[in-house]
């Protein structure tokens, strides 16, 4: 397997837990003449799940194409375990962070178990590759899709595309997961198990940003929340902090209820009805 | 599990390695029995028995030399159209497989991107304008340039911020190829008589100006194009997910895309250059292949190259034998097969698999 690069170098050091993963200050991007990200904030430490959250066309996607490398900033940082993302190459990046994106498509009818195979191809010649297949089976077994093994990728529903995908963006194994509303496509059984997922590779050290709609879903996993509006941070802490009924109902523009559940007390967002 | 995987290529093989190997292998064994036969096979026969001898002796593996005629027919004139073809039809087939990887789509073909209609503005340019600054070698010549440059055209006018989309690339290949249609259609207009019917007759694609010269001016391209792209094979595979994942994974999508549109231009500008214009081997071949085999490109790009090869040298004994005395145009005789093939391989991926995404 060759990626058209040379590189022989090993994996990169794991991240201590708590230790500072990603940074993104002030981060702002223009596309045609429209300003997308207007000092955006996120900080992401080993170890927490990290909901970034907004309405429409609050920049999410944006920046989370920012913050894996894709679109460069026309003005702020991004940093990733202390290193300008600008530094890296592609191989390097491929080791570090992984990205899922909102639809899964696939050019060519590969069986779901090769996609989840290609994964592991930033380890290729480290190492690291003579897990291959036990990360693969693994990352299979986790998102509940190893009965799809051999049925062309193309051929499964979207739901289970959805889980093919995020198998193949754990297999590999990068120690910053970004993942673009994972659960968009999930019925209510895997949307938890995705953020159950999210929760145990936080738990193994993993820094994990995760493009949510469901504010409630946010509220009983992540262990911060971002909020955007207008391509701007608006809010970042803790879930009880930034979940909070005034703020919401504004940046949202729909007024919103926060009830604790009776039972956890976690906090309930309800869009107000009738 | 985990004993069965030694190194990164291990635990990538395709998923079906015996069926993968075993299919490979038929080709080369359908190839080689192929051109040994129609190397015998035309309007004047040789046995199978004199060819082995005749390369024996030439091999210096005993055998024996044939009598003067016999000798010149195979090595002067059915050798080289024979290795021709099979040169061609391997650049073809791999340009073919390269073409729909990169773009990752399955109906891309190297004519999308100019490569044959920049061609043939330069081969009937040369035939009408009456240029021979290169004797026999002209047309050729020029077809081979202006193919490659119109390619390097296209690949520049579309980038833009040092990326180029695939649609914008495919837009600006739709614009060009009309361009280049208007320029020979301007050709065609200020030709005599007889320019015309050597273009027509060039534009129907034809082997039967097949010399060992030809045969060293492809040679160099097909080995630098069939040895460059089974590296960049699991790459492509990777692209199949989109280009954003694919960079995710550690590709570097541009430059590789540079790379591979290169390799297609020099594979397909040099079988434009001394075949003409031959359709549908590039776009049918990898899509019988991937059928059979599953979409791994690290199958795909060497067996599309033989399938290719087989093909083309099959189809060129047919062009030559149907209709003797006659030759039939060998670019006519593969799109005459190959079109309704293709909708046949259309309407039986659509029933099996609901269409092409």
């Amino acid at each position: 397997m060759r990626l058209g690069l040379r590189n022989r170098s090993e994996a990169p050091e794991r991240p201590a837990p708590g230790s500072e993963l990603l940074t993104a200050k002030d981060v702002r991007l223009s596309l045609g003449g429209r300003e997308l990200l207007a000092g955006a904030d996120v900080r992401v430490t080993a170890g927490e799940v990290v909901a970034l959250l907004g309405p429409n066309g609050a920049g999410k996607s944006t920046l989370l194409s920012v913050l894996a490398g894709d679109l460069v900033p026309s003005a702020g940082e991004v940093r990733l375990d202390g290193r300008p993302l600008a530094d890296y190459r592609p191989l390097d990046l491929a080791r570090r962070r992984a990205l899922l994106p909102q639809a899964a498509a696939l050019s060519f009818p590969f069986p779901a178990d090769e996609v989840v195979r290609m994964g592991r191809a930033p380890w290729a010649g480290t190492t690291a590759a003579e897990e291959d297949e036990r990360v693969v089976a693994e990352a299979m077994a986790v998102t509940e899709s190893a009965a799809f093994t051999g049925r062309p990728f193309t051929a499964l529903s979207g739901g289970e595309r959805a889980r093919v995908a995020l198998a193949r963006v754990l297999a590999q194994r990068a120690a910053l997961l970004l993942l673009d509303e994972p659960t968009a496509a999930l019925d209510l059984r895997h949307q938890e198990l995705v953020l159950r997922l999210a929760r145990t590779r936080a738990a193994a050290g993993d820094g994990v940003v995760v493009v949510l709609h469901d504010l409630s879903l946010a509220a009983a996993y992540a262990d911060r929340v971002v909020l955007l509006a207008d391509g701007a941070t608006v809010a970042d802490g803790p879930v009880a902090e930034v979940l909070r009924a005034p703020l919401l109902s504004e940046v949202y523009g729909h007024p919103v209820e926060v009830l604790p559940h009776p039972r956890t007390g976690v906090p309930l967002v309800l869009p107000e009805r009738g | 599990m985990t004993a069965t995987a030694t190194g990164g290529s291990a635990a990538t093989t395709v998923r079906r390695p015996g069926r993968t190997t075993l299919l490979t292998a038929g080709l080369a064994v359908a190839l080689v029995v192929c051109a040994v036969l129609a190397a015998g096979i035309g309007a004047y026969r040789i046995p199978l028995g004199d060819i082995l001898a005749s390369f024996g002796h030439r091999l210096g593996l005993g055998g024996h030399e044939l009598d003067r005629v016999p000798e010149s027919v195979l090595w002067n004139v059915r050798l080289p159209r024979v290795v021709l073809a099979l040169l061609v039809g391997g650049s073809l087939g791999c340009a073919g497989a390269l073409m729909q990887g990169v773009f990752g789509n399955p109906l891309a073909e190297p004519a999308v991107i100019g490569v044959s209609s920049g061609g043939a503005v330069g081969a009937v340019g040369c035939i009408v304008l009456g240029l021979d600054a290169l004797g026999t070698w002209t047309v050729t010549a020029s077809a081979f340039v202006t193919g490659l440059l119109t390619v390097f055209a296209v690949y520049a006018m579309s980038r833009s911020g040092g990326r180029s989309e695939v649609v914008t690339l495919i837009l600006t290949g739709v614009a060009v190829n009309a361009f280049c249609g208007a320029l020979i259609g301007l050709f065609l207009f200020t030709a005599d008589t007889a320019a015309i019917s050597q273009v027509t007759f060039w534009q129907l694609g034809s082997l039967s100006q097949a010399t060992w010269g030809k045969v060293l001016g492809v040679l160099p391209f097909a080995l630098v194009g069939l040895a460059v792209a089974p590296r960049y094979a699991r790459s492509l595979d990777l692209l199949a997910l989109g280009e954003r994942p694919a960079r995710h994974l550690g590709v570097d999508v541009e430059r590789m895309r540079l790379v591979l549109i290169t390799v297609v231009a020099l594979l397909t500008a040099a079988a434009v250059a001394v075949s003409g214009i031959i359709g549908f081997v590039g776009l049918v071949v990898p899509h019988l292949l991937r059928m059979l085999a599953g979409p791994g490109h690290r199958f795909l790009l060497p067996a599309s190259a033989l399938a290719g090869a087989l093909v083309l040298v099959a189809a060129d004994l047919a062009a030559r034998t149907l209709a003797e005395p006659a030759e039939l145009p060998l670019g006519v005789l593969t799109a005459l097969i190959g079109s309704p093939f293709f909708f046949w391989l259309l309407r039986r991926t659509r029933t099996k698999q609901g269409g092409w995404a």
